[in-house]
């Protein structure tokens, strides 16, 4: 039988040290809702949305009640918009509609965030593709709580530089159709490399075509516990730290598991995944590079930061992948700027930069995360950051992201206020050097040697 | 058969066990095993319920025994056991 010291721990995580589950996210096939007819569509994808996430906020409210664990955000996740609208838009125009049905829905089911006004590129454009790119900007900014992401490359198929260009006019773009907010619609758009098809966790969240016609996806959370946990083998070496880590790690994630198998149950909806992320909020205690400053670095961004952050993500996923029957998404340590005090206040103080960040992206999950950069930085300079983040993911064969609010009239040492789990953001320098005659060749950068294991 | 754990958390006074076992006979809950330890003052107490033939629901229960825990200035929880057995064994 469980025993005092047991209840205690795990109430102890909870109430001190911000342990939660950060999102049940229902994905959504909207497949089956496509139409030629624009007004058919959107009526097809509400009802779907209406009747498949009807009782998902209830349920999770419910489960976290019971079980005594916070769970912070209930999400909704749909196939790739450019997917579903292209038989039916005929221009961006049209795409911005769907998006509209798609912040209607979310509103009605009571969900703070919907993924998935997304696009698959990462060898070539439809012209439907090209639409809902196209229209991003304008999409963002008419929406609340719609999230996009467009995938432009891909271990075994290269990088669309084409679409990764375009991008970088998008994101300026939906920086310039925000401007009134802090560029707030950029915090909600990601480009990815191997994007995953189940990843629970926004902007970058969509229902990949490879699902089923619903199915609940999980993420956890605990940066807090992991601090908490290593605190005690502050004096100790690297064998004690990583299974300390890995311990942890475990518990956090079987109550993911717990969360997961009950939400399915109750909604009688298929488990996906859990995914094993530490995801940092802004909240002090839930940071992850204070992490990092518990294993030993005296900031983020120090020397010897990247080797931390490798052997983190690494023990997180040795944990956890016992810990859960099916493991999938994104699943490592999250590195955002703007949703982690602990990386603000290494910004702030000079030990991080733009370069260290890009090098830390090479270790851990996902990218290029939430960092504000000055306004006046150029399409083409965001497109070559966006390129350099690809190249790792396809060369790595891991998945890699960028999500940059290139805050307008803001320059180095401004601020941006989000508020909320997105956070406040020092603006960062950007490198001056050019690279728009690299970005402007057009075409694709071909898959790796590492694509060809048939 | 689906076990429950109550915790109560605070400051050691007269009666706190006592007031927490009432209100559990009172709605047909029953006390399968208690233990309890006082830290700095701190008392800390773990009971494994059975509620099955409660007559209450779950979430009234829960509320009923916020309140009883305000009324002696204790903090007390109750929780499906299910979450400890899922973190705490394999």
């Amino acid at each position: 039988m469980i025993n005092i010291h047991e209840v205690f721990e795990t109430n102890k995580m909870i109430e001190r040290e911000h342990f939660d589950v950060r999102t049940i996210t229902l994905g959504i096939s909207l497949l089956d809702c496509i139409d030629s007819n624009l007004e058919t569509l959107r009526a097809k994808i509400s009802d779907k949305i209406n009747r498949t996430a009807e009782n998902l906020v209830r349920t999770g409210e419910e489960i976290s009640e019971e079980f005594g664990i916070p769970i912070v955000n209930k999400r909704i996740s749909v196939t790739p918009a450019a997917l579903v609208g292209g038989a039916a838009c005929k221009t961006p125009g049209d795409f911005v509609r769907i998006a509209e049905t798609l912040d209607e829905c979310a509103i009605r089911a009571g969900v703070n965030f919907i993924g998935g006004y997304s696009a698959l590129v990462s060898k070539g454009m439809t012209q439907a593709d090209e639409m809902l790119i196209r229209s991003i900007p304008e999409a963002l900014a008419r929406t609340e709580r719609v999230c996009s992401s467009v995938n432009l490359g891909s271990t075994k198929q290269g990088i669309n530089m084409d679409a990764v260009r375009l991008m970088g006019d998008i994101i300026h773009e939906t920086a310039v159709y925000t401007k009134d907010r802090d560029g707030l619609g950029c915090a909600k758009l990601v480009v990815f490399c191997n994007a995953p098809d189940d990843n629970p966790f926004m902007a970058g969240a969509f229902h990949g075509v490879t699902e089923g016609d619903a199915v609940i996806n999980v993420g956890v959370s605990g940066p807090g516990v992991v601090k908490a946990a290593i605190e005690e083998c502050r004096d100790a070496g690297f064998e004690v730290l990583c299974e300390t880590i890995k311990k942890t790690a475990f518990k956090i994630t079987r109550v993911g598991q717990l969360v997961a198998g009950e939400a399915s149950r109750r909604l009688g909806i298929p488990f996906g995944i859990c995914d094993l992320s530490l995801a940092p909020t802004p909240a002090v205690g839930d940071s992850v590079a204070d992490i990092l400053k518990e294993i030993g670095v005296e900031q983020a961004g120090a020397p010897g930061t990247t080797a931390a952050l490798a052997l983190l993500n690494d023990q997180v996923k040795k944990g956890g992948l016992m810990a859960s029957s099916y493991v999938g998404g994104l699943s490592g340590a999250f590195i955002p700027v703007s949703e982690d005090q602990g990386m603000i206040e290494a910004v702030e103080k000079g030990a991080l930069t733009l370069s260290k960040l890009e090098a830390m992206t090479c270790v851990c999950s996902v990218g290029l995360d939430m960092i504000a950069v000055p306004g006046s930085t150029s399409p083409s300079t965001i497109a070559g950051i966006i390129a350099d983040e690809m190249a790792l993911g396809m060369i790595n064969q891991k998945t890699t992201a960028v999500r940059l609010i290139p805050v307008q009239g803001k320059k180095v040492g401004d601020y941006v206020e989000f508020g909320g789990l997105l956070g406040r953001a020092p603006v960062m320098p950007v490198s001056t050097f050019g690279c728009s005659r690299f970005t402007d060749r057009g075409g694709r950068i071909p898959a790796p040697v590492h694509a060809f294991k048939n | 058969m689906k076990k429950t754990i109550i915790t109560v958390v605070g400051k050691d006074t007269v009666g706190i066990i006592a007031r927490v076992c009432q209100y559990l006979a009172d709605n047909n809950c029953n006390i399968l095993d208690i233990s309890q330890t006082i830290t700095g003052g701190i008392f800390n107490m773990m009971m494994v319920v059975d509620m099955t033939e409660a007559g209450k629901r779950f979430s009234d229960i829960q509320k009923d025994l916020t309140a009883v825990g305000e009324s002696i200035g204790v903090v007390i929880h109750v929780q499906n056991e299910e979450i400890f057995d899922m973190m705490h064994r394999i």
